[in-house]
């Protein structure tokens, strides 16, 4: 079991509040991720559930246990840090052992165990390898070996995969995306990758300063975000802002039109502008379009397009997919 | 590591090095500014009388503090240059590629491990003995005058020794740092133009600065207070051509028996280490913050 | 080097920089081999660089004295005694400064290297007087507190240092993975450690063998260690080379040994830190 509750969490750092009062609930079995810019108190959040650093208020629960009192050792939860953190003097099978050593479980059953984590994982040839022997993607492998041969109530984290190069960290993705569906044990994932966050989790929660802006499942974040941060932060390209006339027809301060809900056409209706840059990666075409007041607008348009930069176009936004926002910034629902 | 037990944890374990050091700091340096106001002679049995400034006025009068003085700002001076000259060229040829380097190294390295008795007496007597030194065999062979070293030029012996041992020091220093230096950078200038010399006046020596200045730091709180290399050598003779403000306060204390003036001299000894000190902390503390 | 060297280049540097290294090298060489003539040949001129009549006659001499046993002993003694309890003064506390840093640790680290700028004749007044009447004068005791307190600064910022560089996300994972402090120092902490204290005891145990001026000032017979004791060679009726080199030689070799094992630290550990 490994359901997670956090209830009114703070933290501060002397007079900085890097945590302002987080709420939140996680379900047993769940791929949870926690995504914001640098700074906005992920990790913080991550390592105040680990019990690496001590709450200033509010509670933590664990299948309904208050843990903000228990050391890290004894919460159950096990960690794959950004760096991996292996032991260096000790070999893999040593690194992934050590957890259950720790526990006191007998030899033979820890044989057991560490064997059967690095046949899942591969790993089985380099069990005496020290880590310095190993190969990125391999060390990465060792550290979550090493969290889930203890079978903890929850796997912890903590943007493991951004040391790898990109081919690897799709790989290493799709791998670990697996494995948790397999144990179905909860998984707490924080990253600043917008596209690891939509691809890996059940839920994510959108962090910035401190404060959860929205949490939900990430269709949900796409298609209702509730506000232009979580808005601009999830999608990729990023979503389009307009202000002023353009969004009062529609009766917001602000409105919001995704680039690839922006309908592309030589002219007719809509927003004119001159094509600044056009990338054709043949599966995509991404138009960067000089809009006058408007700005610079994104399109992007399945599939080739002939259009090249310079050429005068006419952008016009698909009404039901334009998203409105009020003067705070925050969605208006219709 | 930020939990509340941790932190308890810690504090608990630093207290003790810090007490010991704090004692170590106050008590002695108390004492001494306590003994500089008094005239206080031990071969005077235990009379001690408050004096006021009175041993300063005589210390830094004493016509052997104004030599010492002198000598010892020769001293520091001429060794911090020479080693430093000397110590650049030898660290840029360490760098070059060199068949057996690290033995080489091993031979630069190692008289900075000769404890400095030793290294005072074998310069002093195999080296430079007026009749038997191989310096003075050596100046024979041309034809020359030997120099009787510690009668003619006193000082200079001595510097040519304390030289030897911190050349080691210096080359080591700047050795490392030259190995850091990045050799993309030097790669850069080269793509750029720049030819052996405007690399090593461009790229190079900028890049030694910060250990140039390290070594001077370090090696000039050393060298205010060398003393074996005195004592065992020159005893600060002949007259006072060899004595150093260290050698000087040594005398009036366990040769005089004056402990006032003695402690006066000290504290002097440890205004000028301050002000060099002032400049290493807060280098060394700069660079704590990277 | 990213570029082929020349030849040439390789042989103008590879002469230059041995026979540098062979002028600085020198003295020593000398020392050696004078140590191994009689003291008619060690003062002989024109002087015999290698066909001389070798003898070990003087290391026997030297190896009879009793005295000389006797200062080597106290030289070990006060070296290693110093070192050992420093370390153990200094390893808590350069632990708690590296892993459990505040506001304040880089003041009193500082403060910590500043107590070391102190010119020990600054304070000999003070010290000498306080081991008079404490009957520490001519002790081990005496020179291995002194000699402890004299390193304590560089001992505990070299561990600093050593300590700063173990990742403190690999403590953090031992926490994870259920294991005590205890523990986390035992199986973690400790074995990743030990290059960084091995070469904290070796750099200290080179400076507190070498230490001349306190050894100097406060031994006399009984605790003098070899510095005082080949200085007792520089009176003027002691004219005996070839034994004065082969006790010297036996005091510098050990610990030339140990510096050329420790080369590396000692920049680290002398700079403070400034210079890697």
């Amino acid at each position: 079991m490994g359901q997670i509750t956090l209830q009114d969490v703070q933290k501060s750092f002397g007079p900085v509040h890097i945590i302002k009062g987080a709420n939140l609930d996680i379900s047993d079995g769940s791929f949870v991720v926690f995504v914001g810019p640098s700074g906005c108190g992920k990790t913080t959040l991550l390592r105040l559930i680990a019990g690496l650093e001590d709450v200033t208020g509010g509670s933590i629960l664990i299948d309904g246990k208050n843990v903000v009192d228990v050391p890290p050792a004894k919460r159950g939860l096990s960690m794959v840090f950004q760096s991996y953190a292996l032991y260096p003097h000790m070999s893999v099978r040593g690194n992934i052992a050590f957890g259950l050593k720790m526990a006191g479980l007998p030899k033979a059953e820890i044989n057991r165990k560490v064997e059967a984590a690095a046949a899942t994982l591969n790993l089985t040839p380099y069990l005496d390898r020290k880590p310095r022997e190993l190969s990125g993607g391999q060390r990465q492998r060792v550290a979550i070996g090493r969290a889930i041969v203890r079978e903890p109530k929850a796997f912890l984290f903590d943007e493991p995969l951004s040391n790898l190069d990109a081919a690897l960290r799709v790989q290493m993705r799709l791998e670990v995306t697996r494995l948790q569906k397999q144990l179905a044990t909860t998984a707490i994932y924080v990253t600043h990758d917008q596209v690891e966050a939509m691809t890996m989790a059940d839920k994510i929660v959108v962090l910035n300063a401190g404060r959860i802006e929205q949490y939900g499942t990430p269709l949900e974040l796409y298609e209702k975000p509730a506000n232009l941060f979580v808005a601009g932060f999830i999608g990729s390209p990023k979503m389009n802002f307009v202000n002023g006339a353009a969004a009062a027809k529609y009766g917001a301060a602000t409105i919001g039109v995704r680039p690839e809900h922006l309908r592309i056409a030589r002219d007719g209706e809509g927003w004119p502008g001159k094509i600044a840059v056009a990338e054709h990666l043949g599966s995509d075409t991404f138009l960067y379009v000089d809009a006058g007041a408007l700005g610079t607008l994104t399109a992007r348009h399945v599939g080739e397009l002939d259009l090249s930069a310079g050429d005068d176009i006419v952008l016009s936004p698909d009404p039901s997919r334009i998203h409105r926002f009020d003067k705070d910034g925050n969605a208006l629902r219709s | 590591m930020a939990t509340r037990q941790t932190q308890l944890l810690a504090r608990t374990l630093l207290t003790p090095a810090v007490a010991l050091l704090f004692v170590w700091m106050i008590v002695p340096l108390a004492l001494t500014i306590y003994f500089s106001t008094l005239h206080y002679n031990l071969l005077d049995g235990d009379t001690q009388q408050f004096v006021g400034l009175e041993n300063f006025r005589y210390f830094l009068t004493d016509p052997a503090f104004l030599a010492s003085l002198q000598n010892t700002l020769v001293l520091v001076g001429s060794v911090l240059g020479l080693t430093i000259l000397l110590g650049i060229p030898l660290a840029l040829l360490l760098d070059q590629p060199v068949i057996g380097r690290s033995f080489v190294r091993l031979m630069v390295i190692a008289p900075f491990f000769v404890m400095p008795t030793v290294s005072a007496l074998v310069w002093k007597n195999l080296l430079m003995h007026p009749v038997s030194g191989l310096f003075a065999w050596i100046a024979k062979s041309f034809g020359l005058t030997p120099i009787d070293w510690f009668n003619d030029a006193p000082l200079f012996a001595i510097i040519l020794i304390v030289t030897w041992q911190w050349l080691p020091f210096a080359t080591l220093i700047l050795l490392t740092a030259l190995q850091s230096l990045d050799e993309e950078q030097k790669e850069a200038a080269e793509m750029d133009g720049a030819r052996a010399l405007s690399t090593f006046v461009y790229i190079t020596l900028p890049h030694l600065a910060r250990p140039i200045t390290v070594v001077i730091l370090i090696e000039t709180i050393f060298l205010l207070t060398v003393f074996a290399e005195i004592f065992v050598t020159t005893g600060g003779g002949p007259g006072l051509q060899t004595t150093n403000i260290a050698f000087l306060i040594y005398s009036q204390a366990l040769i005089q028996y004056d402990i006032g003036s003695a402690s006066a001299g000290g504290l002097v000894a440890v205004v000028i280490a301050n002000i060099v000190a002032f400049f290493l902390v807060r280098i060394v503390g700069r660079n704590l913050e990277a | 080097m990213a570029r082929m060297a020349t030849n040439r280049r390789v042989a103008i540097s590879t002469v230059g920089a041995w026979l540098a290294g062979f002028l600085i090298f020198f003295p020593i060489l000398w020392m050696v081999l004078t140590s191994f003539k009689t003291e008619l040949e060690a003062f002989a001129i024109p002087p015999s660089f290698l066909f001389f009549h070798w003898t070990t006659e003087n290391y026997a001499t030297v190896q009879e004295r009793s005295d000389y046993i006797h200062h080597a002993l106290n030289s070990i003694i006060i070296a290693g005694g110093s070192t050992l309890i420093a370390l153990l003064i200094a390893i808590p506390a350069a632990w708690s400064m590296a892993f459990s840093p505040t506001k304040r640790t880089k003041d009193v680290l500082l403060w910590m290297l500043s107590t070391k700028m102190m010119p020990p004749v600054g304070v000999l007044v003070p010290i000498y007087l306080i081991w008079r009447d404490f009957g520490l004068l001519d002790s081990l005791t005496g020179l291995v507190i002194i000699l402890c307190l004299g390193n304590l600064p560089i001992v505990i910022w070299m561990l600093f240092t050593y300590f700063k560089e173990i990742p403190k996300d690999i403590l953090e994972a031992a926490r994870m993975d259920g294991a005590t402090i205890g523990r986390e120092l035992i199986y973690v902490l400790t074995p990743m450690a030990i290059p960084g204290l091995a070469s904290t005891l070796l750099l200290n145990l080179i400076l507190a063998w070498n230490e001349a001026f306190w050894t100097l000032n406060l031994s006399t017979l009984n605790a003098a260690p070899l510095t005082v004791f080949i200085a007792s060679y520089s009176s003027p009726e002691g004219l005996f080379w070839a034994k004065l080199s082969a006790a010297s030689t036996l005091a510098i070799a050990p610990i030339l040994v140990l510096g050329w094992f420790s080369q590396r630290q000692l920049v680290r550990g002398l700079t403070f830190g400034a210079v890697k």
